[in-house]
């Protein structure tokens, strides 16, 4: 008993790891971000209109495996990646943050998330939606499993491409 | 005289573009009246309703429609408005009903668009008719293989003699299944692009920017083990060759010798190698069924099919149906989707979504880079007043057969545009 309290996940253990993560993020330290990662992460972001979908049988906005992880990033931090050359800054904001479950050393964590992105002539995009993250317990902190983003726009049009991380 | 916004000198091998055409309100405004008002526009895929009462509702040409598949299992496209005092009859963005309630004053209207209930209906004289009141729909309504089409031109010539040689290009794609039949797959991507709609019917089938828009794509492919080699052969952009393929009234695409792989049915080492043998299947049953040339056709050639003003269907990495229609003179809306054979097993599915996100959609490894290539031009056109012309005239003194990489396809595209454009309407 003892020593699953000592186990157990707290809330501000994962806030702690969460808001990490979005400093990488936003500072653009992505090699960095990569060592949050377990080696078979997937990074998922679903369409709009199939939030619940399958990505082998839906077509998502992202659907990423660890190697397809590897390649986004080498991608973005190309400065041929006209996309985000000059790199977009972006700023986000991350709350409401909620412990779903647990399972075995995975914990499930939800979310949200407010991401502000600039580009050149102050052209603002903002990103709001929820996060699910299966995070693994891992030396005294986590490693990331899943990371699904789910966008809460009625039409995801107004926001572009989705070249940075989420 | 009409105003052209060309210049079109074949003598000289000269054909400029006045940058009006992207910034001008003034055209936007006619482009409403002469382009979209007088051509097919695409509406979308029988398939998508699958069961009597699966409806979508949509955009076309600016129109909110609902796009739907009434009781007696027939598709129809009605006018998203209610009849009453114009309010959307439908604000789901899609689903499964019988009626179309209006929330305003409840008017109901069948799936069939027929006006079936107006609350307190003993208070309006005898000339009031309900039969004279269904949803109003476009003046035209018509499918080639299950791909809707709508026009607002009563006059318009029918759909198939409208597409017609495209139509060679949209078997081609069909003939992928076993069965005939193709589906639009779940999940819809959607993206804004600062920039005006017709930069994208340029971007859509203009092999000349692969190489400097999408190294990085080239690079992720060689990294995959894809190895994508140089040009062997003078004057090539592409490592293999690809034509420009003029398909007569504004429609054209490009007919490429594949270097990039297809889910039907040509293996590359980025789908590993579990999926060889089963793309070895998918290639034998395309030769059964049609035979070692048109089977090679299928599978080892790859087309961006631009049907006239705002259709593209990429039969490429994976086959996708774009369209996009303007929101503004300096923005458009693009909605994509995926399109695959019904009996598809759930590897090939799975391969076929997978290889459409290596290069296409707003999260996909090459289409971010053509969406800010397009906001770059845009941007940039704010000097247009003082730096007046495009330069599109590369390849004009080609002889015979025009290359995928030349600008010979733009062109078609430009002078059906202008001609349109100078037409009354």
């Amino acid at each position: 008993m003892t020593l699953q309290m000592a186990q157990a996940v707290t809330r501000a253990e994962v806030e702690d790891f969460l808001f990490h993560e979005a400093a990488l993020l936003d500072e653009w330290k992505l090699d960095e971000w990569q060592t949050l990662l377990a080696d078979d992460a997937t990074y998922l972001i679903p369409p709009n209109d199939d939030l619940d979908g399958d990505y082998r049988k839906s077509l998502f906005i992202i659907a990423d495996d660890r190697e397809r992880i590897r390649q986004r990033i080498i991608r973005v931090l190309d400065p041929n990646c006209h996309a985000e050359h000059p790199k977009s800054r972006t700023q986000r904001i991350v709350g409401n943050l909620r412990l779903l479950g647990q399972e075995d050393d995975i914990t499930i964590v939800a979310a949200n998330f407010i991401c502000y992105r600039y580009r050149r002539y102050e052209r603002v995009g903002q990103y709001v939606g929820n996060y699910r993250y299966r995070l693994q317990r891992h030396e005294g902190s986590f490693l990331i499993k899943e990371k699904r983003v789910f966008i809460q726009a009625n039409e995801l049009g107004q926001l572009g491409s989705v070249s940075i991380i989420l | 005289m009409p105003r052209s916004y060309v210049i079109d000198d074949p003598e000289k091998g000269v054909f400029l573009l006045d940058r009006e055409v992207h910034v001008s309100e003034e055209v936007l405004r006619e482009e409403m009246r002469k382009i979209f008002a007088k051509c097919w526009i695409y509406v979308g895929h029988g398939s998508e309703l699958k069961k009597p009462g699966d409806f979508l509702t949509r955009r076309v040409a600016g129109r909110p429609v609902i796009f739907v598949r009434d009781q007696k299992g027939e598709v129809q496209c009605h006018f998203n408005t209610c009849r009453h005092r114009g309010a959307l009859v439908c604000a789901d963005r899609a689903g499964n009903a019988r009626r179309f309630f209006c929330v305003y004053h409840g008017w109901i209207y069948g799936n069939d668009g027929k006006l079936n209930r107006v609350p307190g209906d003993e208070a309006y004289t005898a000339a009031f008719d309900k039969e004279e009141l269904a949803l109003k729909k476009p003046a035209k309504f018509e499918n080639y293989r299950d791909f809707w089409f709508m026009s607002l031109d009563p006059e318009i010539v029918p759909l198939e003699e409208y597409l017609g040689r495209t139509t060679e290009y949209l078997d081609l794609v069909i003939d992928q299944s076993p069965s005939n039949q193709m589906e639009i797959l779940p999940g819809t991507q959607e993206y804004d692009v600062g920039a005006n709609w017709k930069l994208m019917v340029e971007n859509s089938v203009d092999d000349y920017h692969l190489p400097s828009t999408h190294a990085t794509w080239l690079n992720f492919m060689a990294n995959s083990g894809v190895k994508v080699e140089p040009p062997k052969e003078k004057g090539l952009v592409l490592p293999t060759k690809g034509y420009a393929v003029d398909l007569e009234n504004g429609h054209f695409t490009t007919d490429n010798v594949n270097f990039r792989g297809r889910p039907v049915a040509k293996w590359i080492s980025l789908y590993g190698d579990a999926a060889k043998g089963e793309i070895e299947e998918i290639r034998k049953e395309l030769v059964e069924r049609l035979g070692e040339e048109r089977a090679t056709r299928v599978a080892d050639t790859n087309r961006n099919l631009v049907i006239f003003p705002n259709l593209v269907i990429n039969d490429g990495s994976s086959v996708t149906v774009r369209t996009f229609y303007p929101e503004g003179v300096g923005r458009m809306h693009v909605t994509a989707w995926a399109l695959g054979p019904v009996e598809e097993t759930e590897n090939a599915r799975a391969r076929r979504l997978d290889a459409f996100l290596t290069f296409y959609g707003p999260g996909g490894f090459a289409t971010p880079d053509d969406v800010e290539a397009l906001e770059l031009v845009q941007q940039g056109l704010a000097n247009w007043s003082d730096d007046r012309w495009s330069e599109m005239s590369r390849g004009m003194g080609r002889e015979g057969e025009q290359l995928n990489s030349d600008e010979h396809h733009l062109r078609i595209f430009w002078r059906h545009w202008n001609a349109m454009m100078g037409a009354e309407a």
